[in-house]
């Protein structure tokens, strides 16, 4: 078994228009960059991304959102990008915003097999209208459905063949969850290693989530904000 | 107004306590962190994943991969984890969080809050915040207390889309310190430069004066 595919371009071969695309990442932080641009590069259109962020007008998802590749999103936060929020206040994308904890719990769900779940969060709110409201031990809560997607792109500072995932610090996030999510996983990673050299007590996540890999050529990994103490 | 800004803060700062695990949002939430009393070790999450935030890097330590949730660089502490989204948000939802301290729009006498969208304006989204403050043990607002333009923050019942409901437990701004209770604002204290009068004008709700009002600032 081997799931590594020669480069990106490969991979995002297998992406159909109108695909939904689940994108890991907080912010810049740990997003798949090179699958992205691979996407870009490949002008897949009318596709569906699930990511909690937009990126920014330059980089990340925001180079999809500027080639207009993007027809719909299902985000968090979207500040951060001034061609999102045009085409947003003009109607040219449809936009789902989603409390953070919900989003990570319906990503869990899509993945775990779970149909659904009551969370207190959003209760009382915009986020509760035309759902299923139930009080639990008092306290109302909100039904929210799980969150699946035909592909999920995601970044992992290691991987080995059999597409074992280790994570680097807060470029971990989401990803996880969205390798579970999807029907079909593509991981790109920093390194390749041998199997067995991520420990098994450190995989986070477990190859059975991820049907293909790419070894990324180069990071940017551009920093949204640069904030140093002094001296 | 960075005097009301650093009172707010050194205020908020006082209701920290030994061992709490706390979420301080952005903004002037976030300076909070500059404050911690002497004695009292707190550890702070981020909703990226970040359970134990240390200062911000020197230049040399700067790490693309470790950022908190405002998107700025920063560091680890010894003996901090980093996990998932989903563990993150577990964490803020179970009740786990101690204190969470955030701005807000508005804030209501029931204890509603309104802070992440004017309607007709562009949208960002609410990202964690109404997991934070539906979660939290303690949600504590940390504002200016009326806006730029002198309108109300402190209000009867909050007209803007709402974050949560009845979540608030406290608020600090640079003119007073007010508990909700189920009774409504609870005036505990007010700063050393400022009357019950002033305060009465500059709030939109009634306000319940403790009887042994203290005074901060």
């Amino acid at each position: 078994m081997n799931k590594v595919l020669p480069d990106a371009a490969a991979a995002v071969r297998l992406i159909p228009d109108g695909a939904t695309i689940m994108m890991g990442g907080f912010g810049l932080c740990g997003i798949p960059e090179v699958l992205i641009a691979a996407l870009h590069e490949q002008g897949t259109k009318q596709l569906t991304a699930i990511s909690n962020n937009a990126g920014v007008d330059d980089f990340g998802l925001g180079i999809l959102l500027r080639s207009r590749q993007v027809t719909k999103m299902i985000a968090t936060y979207v500040g951060e990008n001034k061609e999102f929020e045009r085409q947003f206040l003009d109607g040219e994308i449809e936009v789902e915003l989603v409390p953070q904890g919900t989003f990570a719990e319906r990503l869990r769900a899509g993945g775990a097999g779970i149909g659904g779940f009551f969370t207190p969060t959003g209760y009382g709110t915009v986020v509760s209208e035309g759902k299923e409201t139930r009080t639990i031990d008092g306290r109302g809560h909100v039904f929210e459905r799980p969150l699946h997607a035909d592909f999920s792109f995601v970044k992992a500072s290691k991987g080995d063949r059999l597409g074992n995932l280790i994570y680097h610090r807060t470029a971990q996030n989401f990803n996880p969850m969205m390798a579970a999510a999807a029907a079909i996983t593509i991981a790109e990673v920093e390194e390749l290693v041998e199997p067995g050299e991520i420990d098994a007590d450190h995989v986070v996540t477990p190859g059975i989530y991820v049907q293909h890999l790419i070894v990324g050529a180069h990071y940017e990994k551009r920093i949204e904000r640069v904030v140093v103490q002094d001296g | 107004m960075a005097d009301a800004r650093e009172r707010i803060v050194k205020r908020v700062a006082r209701e920290l306590r030994d061992g709490d695990y706390v979420n301080l949002g952005i903004g002037i939430p976030t300076l909070v962190g500059n404050h911690i009393p002497p004695g009292i070790e707190i550890t702070l999450h981020s909703e990226n994943g970040l359970l134990g935030i240390g200062p911000y890097p020197t230049k040399d330590q700067i790490d693309a991969d470790l950022i908190n949730a405002g998107k700025e660089t920063v560091t680890e502490l010894p003996g901090s984890s980093i996990v998932s989204s989903v563990e993150s948000f577990a964490m803020v939802r179970g009740g786990h969080l101690d204190l969470t301290v955030l701005g807000a729009l508005q804030v209501d006498e029931a204890g509603n809050l309104a802070n992440w969208m004017i309607p007709g304006k562009m949208v960002k989204g609410m990202g964690g915040a109404m997991d934070l403050v539906g979660g939290a043990k303690r949600v504590i607002v940390a504002m200016e207390h009326a806006t730029k333009k002198g309108g109300h923050k402190l209000v009867k019942t909050c007209s803007l889309p709402l974050t949560g409901v009845k979540v608030v437990t406290m608020i600090v701004t640079e003119m007073a310190v007010i508990d909700v209770t189920p009774a409504g604002f609870h005036l505990r204290e007010l700063a050393e430069d400022t009357t019950l009068e002033r305060i009465k004008e500059a709030t939109g709700a009634e306000l319940i004066v403790d009887e042994t009002l203290g005074t901060f600032g």
